[in-house]
């Protein structure tokens, strides 16, 4: 697996500190946009993690985890519309919440496997909107219109600006979530997950009570991609039914294969990727029109979409593993046959 | 005589693990051969790489062409029958729909339908339950139905899989006995894969013994009938 | 009674479209052991095409033909092209490369066609056809047309050798190349034909639901859950599936919108549809996975 060196995380981490504070110096680079920006890449990285803990560390392949999202962000923005609750008291209930939901959707999804979870998954996506508008929940959920709710409030009078703030706010939990999902993984239990993924069988004679781990997985799969919703909720300050829908698991999905199926800084690359690409559809929209002349709107599914057949082909470990790999087998020959092993030992299983 | 079918240097392999070593024979046109050896000795590996289902190297030559590295579905296409370890048999379908599946790539609608007729001329049991799912076979009736179903493509060289495996002794003595008959009837020159080497010898004129992937001997099947290494391993006596 | 008829007519006509997306789901997933995420989408742009050949002045029937046949050739060519090269690849693989497929019809339609809803019009005579009060033309035509057309298929996987050597194929590829069948393209062919059918039930529903780059997801969904109640490698429990599933769809919000009219209480109705398919497509995976007529065929090691 592509362990990110430890030295060449706290200089990132105290660079993604600093960075904001370099705004009264450098207004135009560190703008308050940008910075909001970051703090989507934060929260998409959040939601890639939590799917990778499920796909990439476990071996269950979700399609739903949009309606993990969901739930998440919801929950968030019922308790701060309903109950006048600070936002950030809304982040662990909405854990619980998802961890609740994710452990309950884990006991059938025990009995399905590969193209099957998959299926059932992709079943829970594309009727979670639709479950949000239910009539019973409009009082809670405000139905097709959603929630509106105002943004984080900058505690403590700090001197910062509400971009900034929610930048903090964002970096925190993040760097918390990662800490914890290093540790769970390099723990007897993380062990225990991915020899799961690697050998179904092998797991269950092992004494690995294989239905716990996969369901409890679950569990902590959607409460993390659940946080990502409830921050969600909060940095864009409304939530709706609509957005909730396929096309935003099709964004995790990117971010987990472009990241790296089961690699923890693979999923933060991943996240930033698709806010990235997502953003400049736009502009390659515009590109594609007046600097090609072709009349055609290019959409960012339309790039997701290739991206993610060509990566199957080119790299399927992932850009960051892929690249990780290339420059160990460059520095040890014997890398490349190992990694080829590797390989062939994933896809047999 | 050239001969019908000739292997060279042949080297199979599973995954990273090889299974042959170098398997050298060649079969005469006309002739029956048999591959003898132990379970794993690579019987069914041979009759694999020949039809090039594993990945091999080495050289295979079916009637002076070099088939070595065609896909399965041509080399069969050259006439080559095979009846594999386990039958095969589509179970899903019914036995008529077996029979005429081997005759896909026949253009020859006269031609497969006499061939039908043989077929069932050899196996009368099989007419009887053309309508028939093929999975409710018995045992020895979807061994017939494999070997009816290598004869529908005219093969001029048939591969045999253990035809005896699991089947009464009435039954394998009634196979052997049509197998006879297909060779010297219709020229069908054979390569028989047996554990019941007596039978094998009896039927065969030549034969190959097969040990971890090596030839470790080859003769006239008289002679090797008699050899003592054989007798005590294979014949058991 | 009249409305309760008319219930279960449109739910046959509803059935009749999900009968043939389920039909091509399992027709790619009895040789191939996928299931095809992207067949909804395909469908979808085979259904643009027809209608973009209409505005072009084309009859309905000779654009319903071109987009069956251009969706056979792409069908063939996705799986050649793309699918061939990943036949060993893991089980993640195979569904990321649908999704990405589904990504890319979906926002091709759009980019090309715009995500404005567009009316599709109905190939069959308004005036005597149908049967009035209880089915309407439309609709009786669409079962009519599907009927055709798994006619159709029946004879040719049944009475055609190459149908013959398509189901020894999908049943036992290593056998099948042992008797000469050219596997890799009876695959690609099953592709192509599942793209056809496809093609045919999103023509026929454009008029129904009006044509948009979204209109399959619902539909899709539907055919997953008449596909697994037939059983998902049981062709003809598919098809009877989908007639069970979409008179069931119907009957369900007929009896939630009967519920309200008596108590007063809204429970369900149309707008929890696909909640109901996501209901059906759980239990039937984890309750009964076989189907219900099909061989147990989910948890295979
Ligand atoms: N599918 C396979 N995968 C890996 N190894 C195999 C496979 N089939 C056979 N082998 C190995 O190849 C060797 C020869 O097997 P085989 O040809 O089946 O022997 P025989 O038919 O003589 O009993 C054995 O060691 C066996 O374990
Ligand atoms: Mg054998």
């Amino acid at each position: 697996m592509p362990a990110f060196p430890k030295k060449w995380l706290w200089i990132l981490l105290a660079l993604a500190f600093l960075v904001p504070l370099l705004q009264p110096l450098l207004p135009d680079v560190v703008s308050n946009y940008r910075l909001f920006l970051v703090s989507t890449m934060i929260i998409a990285a959040i939601a890639v993690l939590g799917l990778n803990l499920l796909t990439g560390f476990n071996g269950q392949i979700s399609l739903g985890h949009s309606a993990f999202y969901a739930v998440g962000a919801y929950t968030a923005a019922i308790l701060m519309d309903k109950l006048d609750m600070p936002y950030y008291a809304t982040l662990p209930i909405a854990a619980v919440m998802c961890f609740i939901v994710g452990y309950l959707f884990g006991l059938p999804a025990l009995k399905l496997e590969g193209h099957y979870l998959a299926l059932a998954t992709f079943a829970l996506a594309l009727s979670v909107p639709q479950i949000l508008k239910y009539k019973w929940l409009e009082d809670l959920t405000g139905g097709v219109q959603g929630i509106v709710l105002s943004k984080p409030d900058v505690p403590f009078g700090l001197p910062l600006n509400e971009d900034q703030w929610l930048y903090y706010y964002c970096l925190v939990v993040m760097v918390l979530l990662y800490w914890a999902a290093a540790n769970i993984l390099n723990s007897r239990s993380g062990r225990a997950m991915m020899a799961i993924r690697d050998q179904y069988m092998a797991a269950d004679t092992m004494g690995i009570d294989t239905a716990l781990y996969k369901t409890v997985t679950f569990g902590i799969s959607a409460a993390y991609t659940g946080i990502a919703g409830a921050l969600s909720a909060s940095a864009i300050a409304f939530v709706a039914p609509d957005s909730f829908n396929f096309f935003l698991s099709i964004k995790f999905l990117i971010g987990l294969v472009v990241g790296g199926v089961g690699s923890l800084a693979g999923s933060v690359v991943g996240g930033i990727f698709y806010v990235l690409v997502d953003n400049s559809a736009q502009a390659l929209s515009t590109f594609v029109k007046n600097d090609l002349g072709l009349q055609f709107d290019l959409s960012a599914y339309t790039v997701f979409g290739i991206i993610l057949i060509v990566l199957m082909y080119l790299m399927p470990m992932g850009i960051v593993g892929g690249v990780y790999y290339l420059v160990r087998s460059m520095r040890s020959p014997g890398a490349k046959a190992r990694e080829q092993a590797a390989l062939k030992q994933r896809a047999s299983s | 005589m050239a001969a019908l079918l000739e292997v060279k240097a042949l080297k199979a392999f599973y995954g990273q693990t090889q299974s042959l070593y170098d398997v050298g024979f060649a079969i005469e046109d006309g002739g029956i051969t048999t591959l003898l050896g132990a379970n794993g000795a690579g019987k069914t590996t041979t009759l694999r790489a020949i039809c090039n289902m594993v990945r091999t190297e080495g050289s295979v030559r079916f009637d002076g062409k070099d088939i070595t590295g065609m896909p399965t579905e041509e080399i069969v296409r050259l006439r080559i029958g095979h009846v594999p370890e386990g039958r095969g048999t589509f179970t899903t379908l019914t036995v008529g729909e077996n029979l005429r599946i081997a005759a896909y790539t026949r253009k020859d609608k006269q031609g497969v339908r006499d061939e039908l007729d043989r077929v069932f001329s050899y196996f009368p049991r099989l007419k009887e339950r053309v309508q028939q799912q093929a999975g409710t076979l018995s045992g020895g009736e979807q061994q017939m139905l494999a070997i009816a179903r290598a004869l529908m493509l005219k093969p001029r060289l048939m591969l045999l899989d253990e035809p005896s495996f699991g089947l009464a002794p009435l039954i394998v003595v009634e196979i052997f006995r049509i197998l006879r008959l297909i060779n010297e009837e219709e020229g069908v020159s054979i390569l028989l894969v047996e554990q019941n080497a007596a039978l094998a010898l009896d039927l065969a004129d030549t034969a190959y013994v097969l040990e971890t992937g090596r030839v470790v001997m080859w003769g006239p099947s008289a002679v090797v009938k008699n050899d003592e290494n054989v007798r005590k391993s294979y014949l058991g006596y | 009674m009249e409305q309760f008829l008319q219930q279960i007519a449109s739910g046959l006509a509803n059935g009749a479209i999900y009968a043939c997306v389920a039909l091509a789901l399992v027709m790619i997933y009895v040789s191939t052991d996928h299931i095809n995420f992207a067949q909804g989408e395909l469908a979808m742009f085979s259904t643009y095409i027809s209608w973009q050949l209409m505005s072009w002045g084309a009859e309905f029937w000779v654009a319903f033909a071109v987009a069956v046949v251009f969706s056979f050739v792409m069908g063939v060519t996705i799986e050649r092209v793309i699918l061939r090269p990943l036949h060993n690849a893991p089980v993640l693989s195979i569904v990321v490369v649908f999704i990405g497929l589904l990504a890319i019809c979906n926002s091709m339609a759009g980019a090309i066609w715009s995500y404005l809803i567009k009316e599709y019009p109905s190939p069959f005579p308004k005036s005597s056809f149908g049967i009035a009060g209880v089915i309407g033309p439309h609709q009786l035509g669409v079962v009519l047309v599907t009927l055709v057309v798994l006619g159709l298929l029946f004879v040719f996987f049944r009475y055609t050798s190459l149908g013959l050597a398509m189901r020894a194929a999908a049943q036992n590829p290593q056998m099948a190349r042992l008797v000469g069948v050219r596997v890799d393209w009876m695959l690609a062919l099953g592709w192509g034909l599942a793209a056809s059918v496809g093609a045919v039930a999103g023509t026929m529903v454009a008029h129904i639901v009006y044509l948009d780059p979204n209109m399959m997801g619902g539909i899709l969904l539907y055919a997953f859950a008449s596909a697994l109640v037939g059983g998902i490698g049981n062709p003809g429990g598919a098809v009877i599936g989908g007639f069970i599933v979409g008179v069931l769809e119907n009957m369900v919000a007929y009896a939630g919108n009967q519920i309200e009219k008596i108590t007063g209480v809204y429970i369900i109705g149309n707008g929890e549809k696909l909640t109901v398919a996501l209901i059906i497509v759980i239990f039937v995976l984890t309750v009964k996975p076989a189907g219900l007529f099909g061989r147990v065929v989910v948890k295979r090691v």
